[in-house]
């Protein structure tokens, strides 16, 4: 049986892994972190979702996530990855985006749903501010990222890109 | 024994796995540090595609393959994707005329499937289709700058455009899909994707100021045929499979 309470202790712990290419955001902020139950036997069920579908840190995640539950005391912790529905930059926190962006990575924009590559005319610089900055590329040194350019302050940055 | 859903994801899965081994050809090799990581990430969402597709045609056979076991131990015959994918492509502009048309049919075959009634190829094609609209997008930046470039870019542009048409047709070739499939709608018919597929490529041809090559009752035939489906191959793929699979082989099991 799974109740509220003992519910919201597993989804709490679990909330605190961090994402391994991004270590300042946790799972939670970036609204991967999409279910969690538990029943009376301390076996505990996570739901998390891929940013994209070749994410290679889900793997890094669900190790996480088996090694701070079972040190919390759940007996068995099971790790289920959900396609649908997908995951989108909208489920994003305020709190992730303010932590991604003091960390250096612009946050995401809105996103479109009429099928085309959201036109950003400008991304703010994470450094400085500025919002005179430019795409150098559109893949960056993640999935989720693409790759910019400061005109004012010169640096380049990573802004996590709409989905 | 023929079983028709395992058939038909495995076509999809072997599709999006041969294109992203073909695009990390390029890592290392691109013209631009930023093109390595774009060719990189691309092949990275069509791997993680393929590995969703290629564990749920495992669950689907029920004989306990999974997705390594699929990828790494079938043989050439035995694969499903269509030709266009496997060829080599070491040419930027063949990369990326193939990439524009690859793309251009991955947007309009996931868009069609996230309403399967196969709620695991929905929700495989539901997410996948975000990300092929930035593949699509970077493949349309390309070969509209290289199209509309010099005199020089524009000739090779065109060659590559001419070298790929060819093998587009396959993908709309519908005979390998069950039919009972396309009735419960869970399979796309391949053949309804020509006109939105022919719509995306010949937009970008025109602003690349290309050629469009012969279509419909013109068109030139998929050369041997729409055989990738059946697992009869060009001789391309052979080799790729060597340099795809001979690490697993070698060491089975290994883990790191």
């Amino acid at each position: 049986m799974v109740t509220t309470d003992v519910r919201s202790r597993a989804w709490n712990i679990a909330a605190q892994v961090l994402d391994p290419e991004l270590p300042v955001v946790t799972i939670e902020d970036l609204g991967i972190l999409r279910d969690v139950t538990e029943d009376d036997q301390r076996r505990v069920h996570v739901q998390i979702t891929p940013t994209y579908s070749g994410c290679p840190a889900m793997e890094t995640i669900r190790t996480d996530l088996v090694d701070v539950l079972s040190q919390a005391g759940y007996r068995q912790v099971c790790v289920e990855f959900v396609l649908a529905p997908a995951w989108t930059t909208d489920w994003m926190t305020e709190a992730g985006r303010e932590k991604l962006a003091a960390y250096g990575v612009a946050p995401p924009g809105p996103r479109r749903n009429d099928g085309l590559v959201p036109l950003q005319l400008s991304v703010r610089c994470p450094q400085c501010g500025s919002l005179d900055t430019r795409e150098s590329s559109r893949f960056g040194s993640t999935a989720c990222k693409s790759l910019w350019v400061c005109r004012s302050c010169r640096e380049p940055f990573d802004h996590f890109k709409s989905l | 024994m023929s079983h028709p859903l395992f058939d038909y994801v495995l076509g999809l899965a072997d599709d999006a796995l041969i294109s992203a081994q073909r695009m990390g050809w390029w890592i290392s090799r691109s013209p631009q540090l930023e093109e390595d990581v774009a060719m990189a990430n691309i092949g990275l969402d069509q791997l993680g595609q393929a590995r969703s597709l290629l564990a749920y045609a495992g669950q689907v056979e029920g004989s306990g393959r999974t997705e390594d076991d699929l990828a790494y131990f079938r043989d050439e015959r035995d694969f499903r994707n269509v030709k266009l994918v496997e060829r080599d492509q070491q040419d930027f502009g063949v990369a990326m005329a193939r990439l524009l048309i690859f793309s251009a049919w991955q947007a309009e075959l996931y868009a069609a499937l996230a309403r399967s009634a196969d709620p695991t190829l929905a929700g495989v094609a539901g997410k996948a289709v975000k990300e092929v609209t930035y593949h699509l997008d970077h493949a349309r930046h390309w070969v509209v700058r290289l199209g509309d470039g010099t005199d020089e870019s524009h000739a090779r542009m065109q060659a590559a455009l001419d070298a790929e048409w060819p093998w587009m047709e396959e993908l709309f070739d519908g005979s390998c899909v069950d039919i009972g499939l396309v009735a419960d709608g869970v399979a796309v018919d391949p053949a309804t994707l020509r006109d939105g597929v022919l719509t995306r490529v010949e937009a970008v041809v025109a602003e690349a100021t290309l050629t469009l090559p012969a279509t419909g009752a013109d068109a030139v035939p998929t050369p041997g045929g729409a055989t990738g489906r059946l697992g009869i191959h060009t001789e391309a793929m052979g080799y790729l499979l060597a340099e795809m699979q001979h690490l697993t082989r070698s060491h089975p099991e290994a883990a790191w």
